[in-house]
């Protein structure tokens, strides 16, 4: 693989990237700085993560990918402020995050919808926790509501939709409260094949469309080259960044046409090499 | 469900499920009546002593004298020692399982108590409660909630707790304080664990009242049954039970009426 024909960076560790972030830490939305957590229980310690680094700026789509256990979900429940870290920091705009202000969205693997809530009133739930339930954010949610095909299944119950929409009604959920940051964790998983396709694609222009930056947690390789403008490479637990992958794609990608396009199976082949599950 | 729509097989299977259920019900009322056949006829032959097993036309009797034997004072009494006793020990049983599943350091340390509490005969502690409140009214209600708080404690926050984790993480992800994630997520969701728990509620708040008027009362249906016990009008005795049994169905229907308003309530409005 020659590294001149590619945007590939590859580095080990994360100080060389620390290093980067202080000269342009100020236009940066998402700072993460020398992350470190061990987790303490009664049978042991389990160091997750260690010496984390990387920041993301306004408007990008950046993927985590990493063998299974290698402290995934645990990174964004830090960055989403739910967990304290063992060391290091995160910063929102240059302050440190904080749950309740509502500046980070974080969807789970689950759509984790209440079955006693009707959709519409669901979708609130967020806005309502957060003290922001006015005549404007109504309108909103309801905006986003129309916009993704759920306006028709707003007094409908969890139970009576499928999959795929429930997703999008958990995406909306997160949506309406108007998240800087949203942090997808393995959000489209629980679905089947082809439902994952189409809703990765829905998900993916309705971002576009609201301008989010996200990052995304996968473990699927092809849905992190097609949704995302970088791939960040996690090692085994503890978990640092393995490497880096930019990706480059026509202005007018979708995940679908990303899939089909000749530069994808280059990524695939370096992200696949730098995993490193096969041993 | 459109009436219309409903295919021939459908209609059958709904016809069935409706014969079925009407069959049950033919069947229950008839073991009931055959019981009663019995019993008068058993009693009317001589082979069982009425005086002392009583039989359903002297029971009958009893029941049609309500105005001179003061029954309805004496079922009067018992329900609302009963409603009481039970709206106070749910009312004190929540409040207590919110505490210990606001603060799991109290749940510890009173887990042993409440374990021993509940499996303590509460009978045993009739003269204590006497002494400490009085032999009167207040007496009964105490025992009606030495019987049923522990239970209900027990119940709720063992709902309380098997709160699914994921819907608890998914409010902190949007910032919920530790009483929005119990209004919002625990409370709805172990709806049918509280009115679960307030269906056994009902039962031993009854059996906490005729306990303590057992021990202490000058009105009420336990107190009925001593008395003619005692005075060996076991005609009174008998009926009493009867409509200790009516009772007992009927406040639990109260009970499934009101979880029926409050799940329906809670799923259009909340
Ligand atoms: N609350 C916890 N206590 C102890 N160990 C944990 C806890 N949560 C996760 N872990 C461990 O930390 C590691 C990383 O977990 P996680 O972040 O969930 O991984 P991933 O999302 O990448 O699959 C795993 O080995 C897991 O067993
Ligand atoms: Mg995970």
């Amino acid at each position: 693989m020659t590294q001149g024909l590619l945007p590939l960076k590859t580095q080990k560790g994360g100080s060389a990237l620390s290093g980067a972030n202080k000269l342009t830490m100020s236009s940066q939305l998402l700072t993460v700085e020398r992350l470190a957590l061990k987790y303490q229980s009664g049978n042991g310690e389990t160091e997750a993560l260690k010496n984390i680094s990387f920041s993301v700026s306004e408007g990008e789509y950046i993927s985590i990918v990493g063998p299974s256990g290698c402290g995934k979900s645990t990174l964004l429940s830090i960055i989403a402020g739910l967990l304290e870290p063992t060391a290091g920091r995160v910063l929102l705009d240059g302050l440190p995050v904080d749950p309740a202000s509502g500046g980070i969205g974080y969807m789970l693997q689950r759509d984790n919808l209440l079955e006693w809530r009707s959709i519409y009133k669901n979708v609130l739930l967020g806005l309502e926790i957060q003290g922001k339930l006015t005549e404007e954010s109504r309108e909103y949610a309801i905006t986003l509501l129309k916009n993704y095909g759920l306006y028709e299944f707003r007094d409908k119950y969890p139970a009576q939709l499928s999959g795929g929409m429930r997703q999008r009604a958990a995406l909306i959920r997160t949506l309406a409260t108007r998240p800087r940051l949203l942090l997808l964790d393995e959000a489209f998983s629980a679905l089947d094949y082809q439902t994952r396709l189409s809703v990765t694609d829905d998900v993916y222009r309705i971002l576009r469309k609201e301008n989010k930056t996200t990052l995304m947690v996968t473990h699927d390789i092809p849905e992190s080259i097609s949704m995302s403008d970088r791939v960040l490479i996690l090692s085994r637990r503890p978990a640092v960044i393995q490497s880096v992958c930019e990706t480059t794609f026509s202005d007018d990608r979708t995940p679908l046409r990303c899939r089909g396009d000749s530069r994808f199976s280059t990524y695939f082949n370096f992200i696949w090499k730098e995993l490193d599950v096969h041993e | 469900m459109n009436k219309e729509f409903l295919s021939s097989e459908r209609r059958r299977y709904l016809k069935e499920q409706k014969r079925r259920k009407r069959m049950i019900l033919l069947t229950q009322v008839l073991i009931i009546l055959l019981f009663l056949g019995l019993w008068e006829l058993l009693a009317q032959l001589g082979v069982i002593d009425s005086f002392i097993m009583s039989s359903p036309s002297r029971i009958g009797k009893t029941l049609l004298n309500f105005q001179n034997n003061g029954l309805l004072l004496h079922i009067s009494t018992t329900v609302a020692e009963t409603v009481v006793g039970f709206a106070l020990g749910t009312l004190i049983g929540t409040l207590l399982a919110v505490v210990f599943w606001w603060s799991e350091f109290l749940a510890k340390v009173s887990e042993p108590f409440l374990v021993v509490l509940n499996s303590l005969p509460k009978v045993a502690l009739g003269p204590v409660i006497i002494i400490w409140v009085g032999a009167g009214t207040e007496a009964i209600i105490v025992m009606a909630l030495a019987i049923s708080t522990i239970v209900a404690v027990l119940e709720m926050l063992g709902g309380f707790l098997a709160t699914d984790r994921e819907l608890l993480r998914m409010a902190r992800t949007f910032g919920a304080s530790r009483m929005q994630s119990f209004l919002k997520i625990v409370l709805p969701y172990n709806i049918r664990t509280l009115f679960n728990s307030l269906k056994v509620n009902i039962g031993l708040s009854l059996v906490g009242v005729i306990t303590g008027e057992f021990l202490v009362s000058k009105a009420g249906l336990g107190y009925l049954i001593v008395y003619g016990g005692q005075v060996f009008k076991l005609d009174l005795v008998m009926s009493s039970v009867i409509i200790l049994a009516v009772l007992a169905a009927l406040l639990y229907r109260g009970v499934l009426l009101l979880e029926r308003l409050v799940v329906r309530r809670l799923s259009h409005t909340s």
